[in-house]
């Protein structure tokens, strides 16, 4: 198709413009009005807040959503795209934050299917390989082409997205939040794969939250706010400061003001821990760990390595498999009463799960009744039989402004609330009843850095307050800014332990890896 | 994700109300179609079919005694549906909770009426919520699943209650399977007597005191699923079951109550049929209430007002088809059960047909659309 075009009008026009794209769900007015112009040959980050209309930009941009008005030129040409196959046809190619491959079938045999051309598979199963080898060497993106997928790790996994766009005749590709899943290693090859990309004439578009991410590897960044473009900004010219206000709308604090910590009595005393997942296969393999009153341990870990199960296990919902538990000096582990979701938060353990969606909330509740999940059998809601959603609304408001949850609506459905509101209201339910440990899974995962800010202080607040809190995140700039001691876990078990002052970027990093840190 | 509201986003107003009256016009619509091309008028036929429903006191007694079956088996299914469950056995439930009704009214029949009448609506919920724990505790503690084993229940219930009263509960002496009839003080008295009673004169119908515990029923029902904390934990565990956990909610024991609960209501459709009108106990009584029962509840919303409005729409065409039928031979009663099949489809497999579209025209438009 480049053929057909006239090379100095190619050149002249943008890779990708968008026009006046306006599109709304309902009442949610997603996108207003918004305008961009993607270079040829750039890398270009487009930021925003969760529900600042991103992911519906982008929707729009490789043919999922359909605007309600305004245009999308590609090469200048106007496109109209009913679905993702005519935005491929146009050569944009999307890359996905949770893979859409299918792991039993080989990385050849992934690439290939939608794109077979043959009646028989072999032969275009032989043409793939000797093309995906060629890319392979071009960008950086080798992949072994015969291995399984199940069998690849996830920083590979993602390079065979890229791959299958390429395959496809992508000139544009768009990542949404590509390095959500990797280690910081794994990230920078990314980048590399991204800078060779461009290189050789390719374009861009990275949709992202990391601020890191924008100034490192993009040419031009678009912030998005409440659906409309605030800034479009060259990347050299800015700095995090700048970015992160123009996203928020408003200065913001990135370092987290904290004091030392003053641990005091242990409460949580975890030995040798192992927990095995719904299928039956291990995946905490013997962990050991103290959670005491008035610090936050931190375990960093690329996620899949047996935090979640480790979480859910400590909060009740999963049982042991192996070693002891025990809470304020008395051995838990094997005291069924004790040992459910209800026993361990009678106990004084709060929860604030690592998935909002699927497990802090019912997003059909009312906020008011999500706001109760896990208490709604407590005595101050409930008049005999009778569950009273008078006051259930009333405490629910009364946490609403206190956590300046917006809209401030007790009767509001749980999924009209963005993610940052959404996990507002957990906050203030787990941190609300009060618990000795709070067991803090991805507590900023899809919220806004506004939220980010205000959910920490929350968190340093309870810290000081004299409880201890147990966090996990895949984020490590979070875990290196909240934790007072920081554990790291790759493959089931804790590889290591630093200390504030040790821990930085490369050293968790490597651990992330399995790399210990004497190799280092 | 915004990904996935491509259907939604509607208002609730819109939702529950327009949409299930657009279906409803749609069914009556393509029906009105059906009946024009065997010859009929279609408007005439409608004409009948509403002065056949609701006409007179006789014909709104006969369509008020119909919605109570549905009504009872509306919220039967509609508990499992918060639960997450579909209970496709309300059929099975309510003919086993016959035999509860049954058994008791021929034992203890000679009681005062106000000792019978408790016992059973206790044997009636006892029952039809036993039928319905097995393939409960199967979905539970086996993980059968339930709409598998509710359907084969509704074949054993059927087989065993043929059983019983071919062999076993059949009057001495007759050919026909059924029961004895009961004594007079296990009878539920009927509308016009009530009415009539108190000086309010109402044609003759089946219409008898079972309907007055239907809506006891729908206001249990509204307390019970968005007041108690019961309820938080059947909706909890119905919507999201990970949450459900995470919250202290025990799934096993969730479904359990849920699915007895929901036969208990299947099962006093007995009340109306064998206590209220037949006063025997005898075969098919229930005659498909079960599966009408969750087209009430796919077109109530699975909400107590919603469910009754749907069970008296049910009513009203059982009761003024067969008028329809009576009055113009064209139209059969197969005819009749097509149309219902119609508002089943329109309701329950078409129900996005409209929604989008309607979503669609309710959104503001853009004050300055181009070209």
């Amino acid at each position: 198709m480049t053929a057909a075009v006239p090379g100095a009008i190619a050149s002249r026009s943008p890779a990708l413009e968008a026009r006046g794209i306006d599109k709304r769900f309902g009442p949610v007015h997603a996108n207003r009005n918004i305008s961009l112009v993607v270079r040829r040959g750039t890398i270009h980050g487009i930021i925003g807040e969760n529900g600042a209309g991103k992911s519906t930009l982008m929707g729009i941009l490789y043919g999922f959503h359909q605007p309600d008005s305004g245009e999308i030129r590609v090469d200048g040409q106007v496109q109209r795209f009913r679905s993702p196959q005519d935005a491929l046809k146009a050569g944009i190619g999307m890359v996905h934050q949770h893979f859409m491959l299918v792991e039993p079938f080989t990385v050849v045999e992934n690439v290939v299917l939608g794109a077979e051309d043959t009646f028989r598979i072999e032969g275009s199963l032989v043409r793939a390989r000797a093309e995906l080898e060629k890319l392979g060497r071009d960008y950086h993106l080798e992949v072994d082409v015969d291995a399984t997928v199940a069998d690849l790790t996830v920083g590979q996994r993602q390079r065979v997205e890229i791959l299958k766009a390429l395959y496809r005749g992508a000139q544009i590709l768009i990542l949404d939040e590509p390095t959500g899943v990797l280690t910081p290693q794994e990230a920078d090859h990314l980048f590399r794969i991204l800078r060779a990309l461009k290189a050789e004439g390719k374009t861009v578009i990275l949709i992202t939250h990391k601020l890191r991410e924008v100034l490192d590897v993009t040419d031009t960044v678009t912030v998005v706010r409440r659906g409309e473009v605030v800034a479009e900004v060259a990347t050299a010219t800015t700095t995090k400061e700048s970015l992160a206000e123009l996203m928020v709308g408003r200065k913001v604090l990135l370092r987290v003001d904290k004091t030392p910590a003053k641990p005091g009595e242990v409460v949580l005393d975890v030995a040798g821990l192992r927990v095995r997942d719904s299928a039956g296969v291990e995946r905490v393999k013997g962990v050991s760990f103290q959670v005491r009153r008035g610090e936050i341990v931190g375990i960093a870990g690329v996620a899949g390595n047996g935090q979640s199960e480790l979480l859910e296990a400590l909060a009740g919902i999963r049982p042991v498999s192996g070693g002891t538990l025990r809470w304020k000096g008395v051995d838990i582990t094997d005291d069924a009463g004790v040992r459910t979701a209800k026993g361990m938060r009678r106990l004084g353990l709060g929860h604030v799960p690592e998935d909002r969606q699927r497990m802090g909330l019912v997003a059909e509740f009312a906020a008011s009744e999500s706001a109760i999940l896990g208490y709604h059998d407590d005595a101050p809601y409930n008049r005999n039989i009778i569950l009273d959603r008078r006051i259930v609304s009333r405490e629910c408001e009364r946490q609403m402004a206190e956590y300046d949850v917006r809209p401030p609506n007790a009767n509001l459905q749980t999924l009209a609330f963005s993610g940052g509101n959404q996990q507002k209201i957990i906050v203030a339910r787990e941190v609300g009843h009060n618990p000795d440990v709070l067991l803090v899974g991805q507590p900023t995962r899809g919220v806004d850095i506004g939220a980010i800010e205000f959910i920490h202080k929350r968190l340093v607040a309870l810290r000081d307050a004299g409880k201890g809190i147990l966090l996990v995140s895949v984020e490590l700039d979070e875990i290196l800014s909240l934790s007072d001691r920081i554990l790291v876990m790759f493959d089931g078990i804790l590889v290591g332990e630093l200390s504030p002052g040790q821990a930085n970027e490369r050293t968790v990093g490597l651990m992330m890896a399995g790399i210990r840190s004497e190799a280092a | 994700m915004s990904g996935s509201s491509a259907g939604g986003g509607a208002p609730p107003w819109v939702s529950n109300a327009v949409l299930p009256a657009l279906n409803l016009a749609a069914a009556l619509l393509v029906s009105a179609i059906l009946i024009w091309l065997l010859g009929a008028d279609p408007l005439a036929a409608l004409k009948l079919l509403v002065a056949g429903a609701f006409g007179d006191s006789e014909a709104i007694g006969y369509t008020l005694y119909y919605a109570t079956n549905f009504i009872f088996t509306g919220l039967a299914v509609a508990i499992a549906f918060h639960a997450g469950l579909f209970n496709i056995g309300a059929e099975g439930q309510a003919y086993i909770g016959g035999l509860g009704v049954g058994l008791l009214c021929l034992g203890l029949g000679g009681l005062p009426f106000i000792l019978v009448l408790p016992l059973a609506i206790l044997a009636a919920a006892a029952f039809g919520a036993g039928w319905a724990f097995i393939p409960a505790y199967l979905q539970a503690k086996r993980g059968s699943h339930i709409v598998i084993t509710t359907i084969m229940f509704n074949f054993i219930a059927s087989a065993v209650m043929t059983y019983l009263l071919v062999n076993v509960m059949i009057k001495p002496g007759q050919q026909s399977p059924e029961t004895r009839e009961f004594e007079p003080s296990a009878w539920l008295p009927f509308a016009h007597e009530i009415l009539g009673y108190v000086g309010i004169e109402f044609g003759r119908s089946p219409l008898n005191l079972s309907f007055v515990w239907a809506l006891i029923c729908c206001v249990a029902f509204w307390v019970y699923v968005w007041h108690t904390r019961w309820g938080y934990r059947v909706r909890a565990l119905g919507w999201n079951e990970h949450a459900a956990i995470y919250g202290g909610v025990a799934p096993a024991r969730t479904v359990i109550v849920a699915m007895t609960i929901s036969g208990a209501l299947a099962g006093f459709v007995a009340l109306n049929e064998i206590m209220g009108v037949q006063h025997r106990l005898l075969l098919n009584f229930t005659g498909g209430a079960g599966f009408v029962g969750i087209a009430v509840a796919l077109m109530g919303r699975n909400h107590p007002i919603g469910i009754v409005l749907a069970a008296i729409l049910f009513g009203a065409l059982y009761q003024g088809g067969s008028e329809v039928s009576f009055e113009m031979p064209a139209l059969t009663r197969e005819m009749i059960v097509a149309i219902q099949g119609f508002i089943i489809l329109m309701c329950g497999a078409f129900e996005n047909l409209f929604r989008r579209r309607l979503v669609a025209l309710l959104r503001p438009q853009p004050a300055a659309a181009t070209g």
